[in-house]
């Protein structure tokens, strides 16, 4: 057998150019996306503008970009109807917060009780299917009513959003819990409690933190909608007020206010999910992103 | 005769055990039927026999999991009551806590148990180097070899000193290089404790290679068709044994029990698939 080394080096060199091209592949991906939801972004605010100003569509009733923008700037530097923006945006996202910790810590540990007990399970199940059945936003008119305009209707009405929610996945996710690794934890010593908080709790995290991600979301809804019934600030009360005026530029300039506080929630929870999951192999999910 | 338990009592007495699993549409199925085993203080003993027959429900039945519904089962000489702290269970599935890390896992049982956090963590340290696996302590167990897990596994069971250990087919998921590998360091771990040992396997040769003495179970309801007591000196080396020729005839000798039983088993599956 003879050896050669020159194909060897040659070849070293091939595969660096072809590693080099492989490592680039994915970095122009990523500016192609980036492209593209850019020209859609323009393509769309764009043809909004044109439309509205070519009266293609009536601005009176759908607004324009650039009004939209002004709106946003009036809130910003002069304050709403109802005072500064900040202020409004923080009276909705107390409430929401509030709402989505209580609901989120109730739901959960509801979830694991009735998880972990056979018989709650089967007496509770049939009132909390006709209780989540309930579209339960029309609750919000139910709490106005008993807890008046100030925060806490809003934050019940928060809460029963988040509550089911967050209690189905955890009871869900208890029940998924892998038998033998309780029956691991048993063998190796743990008594009933340590089960629950050594096996279930993180077995079940997975599925509580998915339903944590969503169910902010419907704090924030809750929170928006009780103040649409009645309050004397918030975000929800600044839409009610530019419908009321005529105003759809407030209304959209409103809804870009929510979006950008859901989507700041979103990223925050993505962080804690990330860091409290991080034993999990990463998923083909985590990659696109 | 004298039924108190002595410090002579067999580690684990099965006597006379039947069971009859029940299913909730009323269908009953016998499992065991007049079931009779004995495992003496520090021996290894290895079940084998088709699959289905009833292995796991004998295990079950020594860590009080399950009830007979008429026999006795005594481990230490008394009858089992509730889960005992002396038993140690190595399970057939990964059952390592996917989201805690190599040293945590180790660390468990002591933990569960009571010890500090410090001793805890000092000793799971020690269990880990004698299982090869020094730099991995911060590894999560997704992050390891199916071998690495199994020597996780193995650490976190001998770890609490078990008096007795049950392994249900611990090595089946594992290629053939990396069963043997474990094989050998099941049985330097076990000669350096004095655990009586029952080892469930459906590989014969496994079974032979580690055990003093092995039982074949008769396909389901399962009852000991023949005990055979394995004269191989030790200590052995797994991976060499099996070309010994005294290994090859007891291999041979078993298999001609074993291989009925199979067949049985084989039948019903090809009826009941028919
Ligand atoms: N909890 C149970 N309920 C009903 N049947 C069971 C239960 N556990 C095991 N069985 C049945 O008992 C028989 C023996 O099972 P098992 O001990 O798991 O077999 P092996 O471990 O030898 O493969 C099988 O036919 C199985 O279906
Ligand atoms: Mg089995």
């Amino acid at each position: 057998m003879t050896t050669d080394v020159s194909p060897i080096s040659t070849n070293g060199a091939v595969y660096d150019a072809a590693e080099r091209a492989a490592a680039a592949a994915p970095r122009r991906r990523r500016q192609l996306i980036l492209t593209l939801r850019l020209a859609i972004l323009i393509a769309i605010v764009g043809g909004w503008e044109i439309a509205s100003r070519t009266h293609l569509i009536d601005p009176f009733f759908f607004a324009m970009p650039s009004t939209i923008v002004q709106q946003l700037w009036i809130w910003i530097t002069e304050g709403t109807s109802q005072g500064p923006l900040w202020g409004e945006v923080l009276v909705t996202l107390e409430e929401t917060v509030l709402g989505f910790l209580i609901g989120a810590v109730l739901g959960i540990a509801f979830g694991i009780v009735l998880g972990r007990d056979k018989l709650l399970a089967d007496v509770f199940s049939i009132y909390i299917k006709v209780a989540n059945s309930i579209p339960r936003i029309v609750l919000g008119s139910i709490f106005v009513i008993a807890l008046g305009l100030g925060m806490q209707s809003k934050v019940a009405l928060a809460v029963v959003m988040v509550f089911f929610v967050v209690f189905a996945n955890a009871f869900q996710g208890v029940r998924e819990a892998d038998r033998s690794l309780i029956a691991n934890a048993r063998i190796l010593g743990a008594s009933p409690f340590q089960v629950t908080t050594a096996v279930i709790v993180p077995a079940a995290m997975s599925w509580i933190l998915a339903s944590l991600h969503v169910s902010f979301g419907f704090a924030l809804v809750g929170a928006v909608v009780g103040e649409f019934l009645g309050s004397r600030h918030g975000l929800g009360l600044l839409i009610s007020t530019e419908q009321g005026l005529f105003s759809p530029a407030g209304v959209f300039a409103a809804m870009i206010v929510l979006a950008v506080v859901a989507l700041a929630a979103d990223y925050l929870l993505t962080w804690a999910e990330n860091r409290l999951l991080k034993w999990r192999p990463p998923s083909f999910a985590d990659v696109g992103t | 005769m004298s039924a108190l338990p002595t410090a002579d009592s067999p580690a684990i007495e099965l006597i006379d055990v039947s069971l009859r699993f029940i299913s909730p549409t009323g269908a009953s199925l016998t499992a065991l039927r007049n079931f009779s085993m004995t495992v003496r203080r520090g021996e290894f003993v290895a079940i084998v026999g088709p699959t289905g027959c009833g292995k796991s429900t004998t295990l079950n039945l020594i860590t009080g999991i399950t009830k007979a519904n008429s026999g006795q089962v005594k481990v230490m000489g008394k009858p089992v009551a509730g889960s005992d702290p002396r038993i140690g269970f190595v399970f057939q599935t990964d059952a390592l806590f996917p989201w805690r890390s190599v040293l945590r896992n180790v660390a468990a049982g002591p933990l569960f148990r009571g010890v500090p956090k410090d001793a805890a963590y000092t000793k799971a340290r020690e269990w880990i180097a004698r299982v090869g696996l020094v730099g991995f302590e911060n590894h999560y167990p997704h992050q390891l070899s199916g071998g690495m897990r199994k020597r996780v596994t193995l650490a976190q069971t001998f770890i609490n000193n078990p008096e007795i250990l049950l392994m249900d087919e611990p090595f089946s998921a594992l290629d053939v290089q990396t069963r043997i590998v474990m094989q050998d360091e099941l049985l330097d771990l076990w000669s350096a404790s004095n655990a009586s040992v029952v080892f469930v396997t459906h590989d014969l040769e496994e079974a032979i290679a580690l055990a003093d003495r092995v039982y074949v179970l008769t396909a389901g309801p399962a009852t000991v068709k023949a005990a055979y007591d394995i004269p191989l000196p030790r200590p052995r080396v797994t991976s060499e044994i099996r070309y010994q020729p005294a290994f090859i005839d007891i291999s041979r000798h078993i298999w001609e029990d074993l291989r009925e039983e199979v067949q049985i088993s084989y039948a019903r599956t090809q009826l009941a698939t028919a």
